[in-house]
């Protein structure tokens, strides 16, 4: 098994993967890791004229932290978040995401971006970054704009971004008070996509929730964010009542659809305990935080 | 390099494998590794419907694409008689089809090209216009008055049955279920699964042009049945068919029968004159060749006041897909499935089969199981631990009440085995101590108390292996022995050559122990040779764990003949009597005089160098042996699991697998083989399902879909033992390869639903996913 | 399309379609056969590689990803005719039987003792999570990286050898 026929490009600089992306945006691909892409040409779900490699442009594989936020630069591998020593306490739900991903092999290739973008409704990144809030860094030639996750996701493999872009760079806020997160993920087997899988994440003041957010993995047509659910959290203490009620929204916000891998009730269903889970979980980490 | 090079390497001794040299340095030939001169690429089209009548093969497009040769369709095979072709079992199915198509990814076309880029962009060109009938996807549909034929094609046929066959005493049965104080029933599917060894099934065939000669290298556990198949297919003269089968990347049965794509491309050689090579890619693979199970079982069983099983009542429908393609002994018509009464002494039993024709893909195999003894060992252990949940006794205990007990061997079943040897108990307590079964349980009291969901599962299973006498089985009327050809030279160093074939079981290493026990040459001196039908006697190959027992005494049978003449050598070397000689492994020595000694080594020079008068020089033999009878290795596994509640998922905490396999050659290797089928077994209760949706489509056909277990998801075993000799095997060796996969699954469920028994769950059927855990405890009112 | 690259130490080039995958650029055009195909979706392992020292599925790159890269396969382990300790490990715990993924595991065991001299048994089979092996059940596979890991210390200290030879157990 192997791709159709394509042409192939690897700009060796932005300027000059964009000026390619404008002429041929339209029947053109932008391959980060490949690991996402690669199986669709191989299974020839698609079928790209133009494959433009950007695995090759410098610069764009950083993790830092600028002025409020965490930077993952597009070129960020998977495995560079699984190894980094400061995520590990910045942003702890990333490196507890990391590890649902696919598999070790495929980490050492896929970047967290290129997931992001191929916005498979299964992906785990979206939902997470759907929690946290985040921002992708778009660039084209006619400049730079800031999209945020929330409402990025268009439908199955569909988002907002032009053809005329590339995302450069993943944007995270950092919390402003303590901050716990936790990604809970129904697979299968190891390398399975989710059957469910639920991103969560909280920050505390005083002893109430100022900041909630819920992303649900593979239970609709993109990654959801659980407004309701969230809404019902912020501005409360996390009583055992209050939680409860967030689960049963979040639950109530997911669109499954019966399959393989288990009825819609039961993915359902999953939603509501992997989010009194998270909640917990995530609870227990911003409380340590504090302490 | 090895640390056991040293070693004399009999039996008994773990040494390490020789075979592995190749593979350490990725040097082994698997089938798609070989590169032929002028060699060219097949890729088969597929029919993407189960059921459909072709109307019409446009192959234009699809020729006209740089670098194709050929396209073949089935008009082009019948000019050749070639568009169908015998199955194992006797029916017919199509090579690529003519009329209907009946399973999806039925072969339809095939393209020959330079390059398997060419080959596989063409195919994707050829247009087929069907016309969509009914797919009819289960036996009940398949039974339904009205439901569409699929087999058509065969005079007589009038609906979608293929068979009905009995064992047992039917009227001796239906009186002891009179009699019973208690029947426990159950109804469970043993669902599709499929072998799927890691590297797929592919062949080259190479037909010379000048000489007729056809050198097929196939990825076959059984090459020599298959040359005589391909004889009486292709109506090549049986000595103009040569085939090799190289290094074998897993089989578990998958790669027994004849493929059409085999056909194919020897009909495309034999066409183009050029050797054609064909590897099916994954997706082929499952959804095309011998998937395994597909069996809907009812078994009822009788007990009497104490928990004493007096009956065994079993009928299942056995959804054999578009042809009837099982690989079993033609005999037996489900296989060996009536020896289903198992470690039991139950004193009647009576077993009904019907086998029915799906659009599904066809050839059952045995999937690392000894035809079909796998569903019969699954559906009377899952039965006894639900007779023992309905009674209130323990899963043990009604085992132990209940076992044939070891003065009873030979031991004649309700169905007509005779059980070589065994001592069940014996297995069973080795298992329970090493799992401390007495604790565990008030464990398992104390954490349900607390709401924990968790519970033991117990199996004590007995299978039946080494196919076999060769009065009752056969393939398509070919007796099952099995042979051993052994040449031992001047030097000492040997060369033994078998009829069987490896596929990862370590033949090159455990056959070389068999000559090194009995004619004492080292194991490292002796090289074991397979799969080359040109080059190795008659066998009928390696399936259903019948290497050990029938080859593996086969290659003791010619170590002794070939020993009795060594004594003659010695003899004439030590100018004693031969009745005088004394043999210790590697040499014969003089009665009372263990200074006067020659070696194997010595009598093996003078059997080219200095023979007694009138003695026919060399020292080589065959043995072809027919066993006279199947062994019989038994065990018994425990599983204890816990239940996440909320998501349904099972863990499996524990794994204790006590297998009896009489005397092991290599227990390294025998370890190896077991640890091999419990993960096998853990995936098929679990995991690994092949299903189609009303359409027929298959659903499990890739490795995303259809899943293995990794090494995550595998639990870690412990292993234990007890050696209960076979009586008739010249070793005492019985077959190990299946065991684990035929007795694990139902440990792992009935752990499962021991786990859930308190909330009155009593079946969930395999795989057991999530989901289907998390749905029996919802319909209960469990839940986080 | 050119690309060239360094397999197991040596300058290779060909000239290719873009969509030519890594694997079968080795297998074929290199005509390196020990880099398996076992599923063609990513999803066992058979065909893994190194490239720059990670180990990655060679059915799931285009061959021109990795032009100018560092790629290890297989028939790079050994060390001429002497056994790397991951070969030696994989012989001496019956770490395979049919042969088709032990490859893949055996580059996955080197890589992963290079970065974690001593691995658990938790992050042998954390590192091959990836792939799969049909025959063993993977008990021995963790067994045989141990005791690699074993030899490579020992290799590494300059005293002590012998302790370190006793090897294996999970």
């Amino acid at each position: 098994m192997f791709p159709a026929a394509f042409d192939y490009a690897a700009p060796a600089t932005l300027v000059e993967a964009l000026a390619l992306l404008k002429q041929r945006g339209d029947d053109a691909k932008i391959m980060a890791g490949g690991q996402s892409l690669i199986p669709m040409l191989k299974l020839r779900f698609a079928q790209p004229a133009l494959v433009i490699d950007i695995g090759r442009l410098p610069a764009m594989n950083g993790i830092a932290r600028h002025n409020g936020h965490l930077s993952i630069g597009a070129l960020a591998r998977h495995v560079d978040i699984e190894r980094n020593a400061d995520l590990a306490w910045l942003c702890p739900i990333l490196v507890d995401t990391v590890h649902w991903i696919s598999d070790p092999l495929v980490r050492n290739r896929g970047t967290m971006a290129g997931s992001v973008c191929h916005a498979d409704p299964s992906g785990d990144w979206g939902s997470v970054m759907l929690a946290l809030d985040a921002s992708l860094i778009a660039r084209s030639e006619s400049g730079e704009r800031v999209i945020p996750a929330d409402g990025f996701f268009q439908g199955p493999f569909t988002t907002t971004l032009r053809p005329d872009e590339i995302v450069t760079e993943i944007r995270i806020p950092m919390p402003k008070g303590p901050a716990g997160g936790a990604y809970n993920k129904l697979e299968r087997k190891v390398g399975d996509f989710a059957t469910v899988a639920v991103a969560v994440h909280v920050e505390l003041s005083g002893s109430k929730i100022a900041k909630a957010g819920i992303g649900l993995t593979a239970v609709g047509p993109t990654n959801i964010k659980a407004t309701a659910a969230e809404k019902a959290l912020v501005g409360h203490e996390p009583t055992d009542e209050v939680i409860v009620e967030a689960a049963r929204l979040a639950a109530e916000a997911a669109e499954p659809k019966d399959d393989i891998r288990g009825t819609a009730a039961y993915k359902k269903d999953i939603v509501r305990v992997y989010v009194l889970r998270g909640l917990r979980t995530a609870l227990g980490r911003a409380r340590e935080v504090k302490a | 390099m090895s640390s056991t090079l040293h070693m004399h390497g009999g039996i008994g001794e773990s040494i390490k494998r020789k075979e592995d040299a190749r593979f350490l340095r990725g040097q082994g030939h698997f089938l798609d590794d070989f590169v032929l001169p002028r060699m060219a690429h097949m890729a088969i089209l597929r029919s993407p419907h189960a059921h459909a009548r072709i109307k019409s093969i446009d192959t234009a497009a699809a020729s006209a694409k740089p670098g194709v040769i050929a396209v073949v369709t089935g008009e082009l095979m019948a000019q050749h008689k070639l568009a169908w072709m015998p199955t194992l079992s006797g029916d017919t199915q199509a090579v690529l089809a003519t009329d209907k198509v009946r399973f999806q990814g039925q072969e339809v076309a095939a393209v020959i090209a330079e390059t398997k880029y060419q080959a596989e962009d063409a195919r994707d060109l050829i247009e087929v216009d069907y016309e969509i009938l009914q797919a009819i996807t289960s036996p009940d549909q398949a039974k339904e008055s009205g439901s569409a034929l699929i087999r058509d094609d065969k005079e007589g046929q009038k609906d979608n049955h293929i068979y009905h066959w009995e064992s047992g005493d039917k009227a001796g049965t239906q009186a002891a279920f009179a009699k019973a104080h208690k029947v426990v029933r159950l109804n469970t599917f043993y669902p599709r699964c499929h072998p799927a060894p890691l590297e797929t099934c592919g062949c080259i065939a190479d037909v010379d042009g000048v000489t007729g000669k056809a050198t097929i290298y196939m990825t076959s556990q059984a090459p020599h049945a298959i040359r005589t198949v391909f004889a009486l297919v292709a109506g090549i003269p049986e000595h103009q068919i040569r085939i090799i089968s190289p290094d074998i990347g897993g089989g578990f049965g998958n790669k027994v029968p004849v493929y059409p794509g085999y056909v194919v491309a020897t009909a495309a050689s034999l066409l183009l004159g050029r050797p054609v090579k064909w590897v099916e890619d994954r997706t082929e693979n499952l959804i095309s060749t011998g998937f395994a199970r597909d069996y809907h079982m009812t078994g009822d069983l009788a007990l009497d006041k104490d928990g004493k099983m007096l009956a065994l009542r079993v009928h299942l429908d056995s959804d054999n897909g578009a042809f009837f393609a099982d690989a079993q002994p033609s005999k037996f018509k489900a296989g060996l499935f009536h020896i289903v009464t198992g470690s039991y002494d139950i004193p009647t039993a009576h077993v009904t089969a019907d086998g029915y024709y799906t659009n599904k893909a066809p050839g059952g195999v045995a999937y690392r199981c000894s035809f079909r003894v796998t569903e019969a060992s699954y559906l009377i252990e899952r039965l006894v631990s639900n007779a023992a949940m309905e009674i209130g006794m323990d899963q043990a205990e009604i085992r132990t009440k209940n076992f044939i007990q070891p003065e009873q061997f030979p031991y004649t079943s309700a169905t007509g085995w005779i059980y070589d040897s065994g001592d069940y108990p014996k297995a069973m307590d080795v298992a329970l101590k090493q799992l401390g079964y007495e604790d565990l349980k008030k464990d398992v009291e104390a954490r349900r108390k607390k709401g924990e969901v968790t519970g033991i599962g117990i199996a004590s299973f007995t299978e039946v292996v080494g196919a076999g006498p060769g009065a009752d089985y056969d393939i398509l009327g070919l007796r099952m022995f099995d042979s051993a050809e052994l040449r031992v030279h001047p030097t000492g160093k040997a060369i033994l050559k078998l009829g069987v074939k490896s596929q990862g079981q370590g033949h090159e290493t455990t056959f070389a122990q068999i000559v090194a026990e009995e004619l004492g040459i080292p194991a490292q001196d002796v090289l074991v040779m397979e799969g080359d039908t040109d080059n190795t006697p008659y066998g009928l190959g390696t399936y259903a764990s019948r290497s050990t027992p029938v080859a593996g005494a086969a290659t003791a049978m010619v170590s002794r003949k070939l020993r009795e003449k060594a004594r003659k050598l010695a003899a004439h070397l030590l100018e004693a009597a031969e009745e005088d000689l004394e043999w210790e492994r590697g040499k014969f020595f003089v009665k009372g005089s263990p200074e006067k000694f020659k070696t194997i080594q010595e009598a093996a020079f003078a059997a080219y160098t200095n023979l007694p008068e009138g003695m026919e020089p060399g020292l080589e033999g065959v043995h072809y042996y027919d066993p006279p009878n199947m062994t019989y290795p038994f065990g018994t596994y425990a599983v204890v699991v816990d239940v996440d509640k909320g998501t349904g998922q099972v863990k499996v905490k524990r794994m204790v697998a006590v297998d009896d396999c009489g005397v092991r050659i290599n227990p390294m290797i025998v370890e190896g083989q077991i640890q091999g089928g419990l993960t096998e077994g853990y995936g098929i209760a679990f995991m690994e399902l092949i299903t189609f949706d009303a359409e027929g489509n298959c659903i499990g056909s890739n490795l995303m879909d259809y899943l293995i277990p990794g090494s995550m998801e595998t639990p870690k075993f412990e292993i234990g033992q007890t050696v209960t000799p076979s009586p008739h095997h010249p070793l005492g060796a019985k077959g190990v390869g299946e065991s684990a996969t035929v007795g694990s699954p139902a440990a792992y469920v009935n752990a499962v639903i021991d786990a859930l028994s308190p909330y009155g769950i009593t079946n969930i059927d395999m795989p057991v996913t999530s989901d289907k855990v998390w749905a029996a405890l919802r319909s209960k009112g469990v839940t986080e | 399309m050119k690309v060239s690259m360094r397999v197991n130490g040596a300058e290779k080039s060909g000239d290719i379609e873009p969509r030519v995958l890594l694997v079968d650029f080795i297998r074929t055009n290199l005509g390196m056969t020990g880099t398996h195909v076992g599923c063609d979706t990513s999803s066992c392992g058979a065909c893994t590689v190194l490239v720059n020292g990670d180990p990655v599925k060679s059915c799931t790159l285009l061959a021109v990803q990795v032009d100018g890269s560092e790629v290890k396969t297989i028939e790079g382990i050994a060390q001429g005719a002497a056994l790397a300790p991951i070969q030696v490990g994989f012989h001496e715990e019956h770490g395979l039987q049919c042969g088709f993924c032990t490859p893949g595991m055996m580059l996955i065991g080197e890589e992963l003792i290079s970065r974690i001299p001593n691995p658990t048994d938790e992050q042998i089979r954390w590192a091959i999570s990836g792939n799969i092996c049909r025959c063993t059940g993977y008990m021995n596979i963790v067994k045989a990286v141990q005791h690699a890991a074993k030899l490579t210390a020992a290799a590494k200290a300059p005293a002590g050898k012998e302790a370190a030879m006793a090897g294996g157990g999970e």
